[in-house]
């Protein structure tokens, strides 16, 4: 009942709840494996959603679709929740956590005063861990953080029935059941040939690889359309998505490379090992792509030169992934 | 990425070298490994640009305060990096309500309740909010 609760630092917060949880139920799971496997590496770019007035940008697949995929591709029994009011929401964590369930919460960033005030942003679908409670504070795992971390009732209230979108709604989940045998053989097959879909089959132009095309397209146009400090915000937007808190660098490419390495030695796939050296290569593509937008919104350059160039760099990374995904989807299994 | 070419570039500010986030990088054995990064300069300038420009708009807001354009809240909405649309959403009004509540004039005659709401959003006493920008307490 009351073991205790081990929490180990990863870089994305949604596979690290994840990994962070198996691993409390005694399957050894890495947090690269529970990416991989619920699919997380993914590309979109939404002109029209602007969050203060500048257009999404996103390295992975939507919030809370890596903890359930992993968990049906691994066939672990979890309990999800969502609630209509604080007190039973509150009231549910309770109950978990007195049955000593460490429970995953959705909850906004703004409202958690144990992260720096620099990545508090009103950032609705960050996932972390309630493992216990201390008086009246609850004890908290954010896998993003080194260590472990506390928060008042009143600020975990907030956290969890922020409004704008999405609305976490109190949302929490835990594990009720785990099988005997973990078949991560499976697991990772279904991960890689979806996430080979979902990159290369997706007909909306916002997502998927052709999205990385389409910013591209944009990145060329801001110099004509937007001025000077507007097009820097927007660049740095997309670097910020790409490189802040939570990818483990490059756009979360790294991470799955990461996966395809592990993936590799596990399966014994020679292949397997050669995409993830591939991956690699292109995420360094990706860090040079930031590298150079940091560049270019050093000096407000509007010049239409830079912005061709990083527009070009952008498309090389589009291109490589597209023939990497197309090959990856290819494997015999 | 090489583990040694992790980049160690604080962020200086915001309490950002607070936190040492985790990346991927390739060991000299050749195998993926995570690594705690005090930070990039690349994503350390798009982060403090997008800081630098929440604090120039608040200032200039804070200005149209101190002169009697806008109340309060439109200082506090921005402080609380929010925009219109969330900030109806939390104070459970229409857009337009709240548009209106942003001038000066409507929003001396709020009555206490809806002073309330407000000052629970933005966190603060009811006092501070209605005090804030007048001559003697001008630091928000």
């Amino acid at each position: 009942m009351d073991k205790e609760f081990k929490h180990y630092q990863h870089a994305h917060c949604e596979s690290g709840v994840t990994a962070n949880m198996l691993r409390h139920e005694g399957i050894d799971i890495s947090e690269p494996m529970a990416f991989g496997i619920g699919s997380g590496i993914f590309f979109g770019h939404l002109p029209f959603l602007k969050v203060g007035g500048i257009p999404g940008t996103t390295y992975r697949l939507w919030p809370g679709a890596i903890f359930k995929k992993v968990a049906n591709r691994l066939d672990i029994k979890v309990h999800t929740e969502k609630f209509s009011s604080p007190a039973n929401a509150m009231k549910a964590l309770d109950t978990a956590l007195a049955e000593g369930r460490p429970t995953g919460i959705l909850g906004s960033v703004f409202y958690l005063p144990y992260l720096p005030e620099a990545f508090r942003f009103h950032f609705n679908a960050h996932n972390f861990i309630a493992y216990g409670k201390q008086g009246s504070k609850y004890l908290i795992s954010d896998p993003i953080m080194e260590g472990l971390s506390d928060i008042t009732p009143e600020d975990l209230v907030k956290a969890r029935f922020a409004k704008g979108t999405p609305e976490p709604r109190g949302f929490m989940y835990y594990i009720t059941g785990t099988p005997k045998q973990i078949n991560l053989a499976a697991g990772i097959e279904k991960g890689i040939k979806q996430t080979c879909n979902f990159m290369l089959n997706t007909p909306l132009p916002w997502f998927g690889n052709s999205a990385i095309f389409l910013l591209a397209n944009r990145i060329k146009d801001y110099p004509h359309k937007l001025p000077p400090r507007k097009a820097a915000l927007y660049l740095g937007n997309v670097i910020r998505m790409q490189e802040e808190i939570g990818t483990g660098g490059a756009g979360f490419r790294y991470l799955y490379a990461a996966f395809l390495q592990e993936a590799g030695i596990h399966l014994r796939r020679d292949d397997l090992q050669e995409f993830s050296a591939q991956l690699t290569k292109i995420g360094d593509g990706w860090r040079n792509f930031a590298y150079n937008a940091a560049r270019i919104m050093k000096v407000r350059n509007t010049g239409v030169v830079s912005y061709d160039e990083l527009s070009a760099l952008l498309r090389v990374c589009g291109e490589e992934e597209k023939i990497f995904f197309t090959n990856l989807g290819k494997l015999k299994w | 990425m090489d583990v040694s070419d992790v980049p160690q570039e604080p962020k200086d500010f915001k309490e950002g070298e607070k936190l040492k986030k985790l990346v991927y990088a390739v060991g000299k054995d050749g195998k993926y490994t995570g690594v705690t990064s005090a930070g990039w300069d690349a994503e350390n300038f798009a982060m403090k640009q997008a800081w630098d420009d929440i604090e120039e708009n608040l200032a200039a807001t804070l200005a149209k305060v101190k002169n009697g354009t806008v109340s309060p809240i439109a200082y506090y909405m921005q402080k609380n990096l929010m925009e219109l649309s969330l900030l109806a959403k939390y104070a459970g009004k229409w857009q337009w309500q709240v548009t209106r509540h942003m001038k000066p004039e409507v929003f001396a005659k709020l009555d206490r309740a809806m002073l309330d709401v407000y000052a629970g959003i933005f966190n603060i006493t009811v006092e501070e909010m209605i005090n804030f920008g007048k001559e003697r307490s001008n630091n928000g």
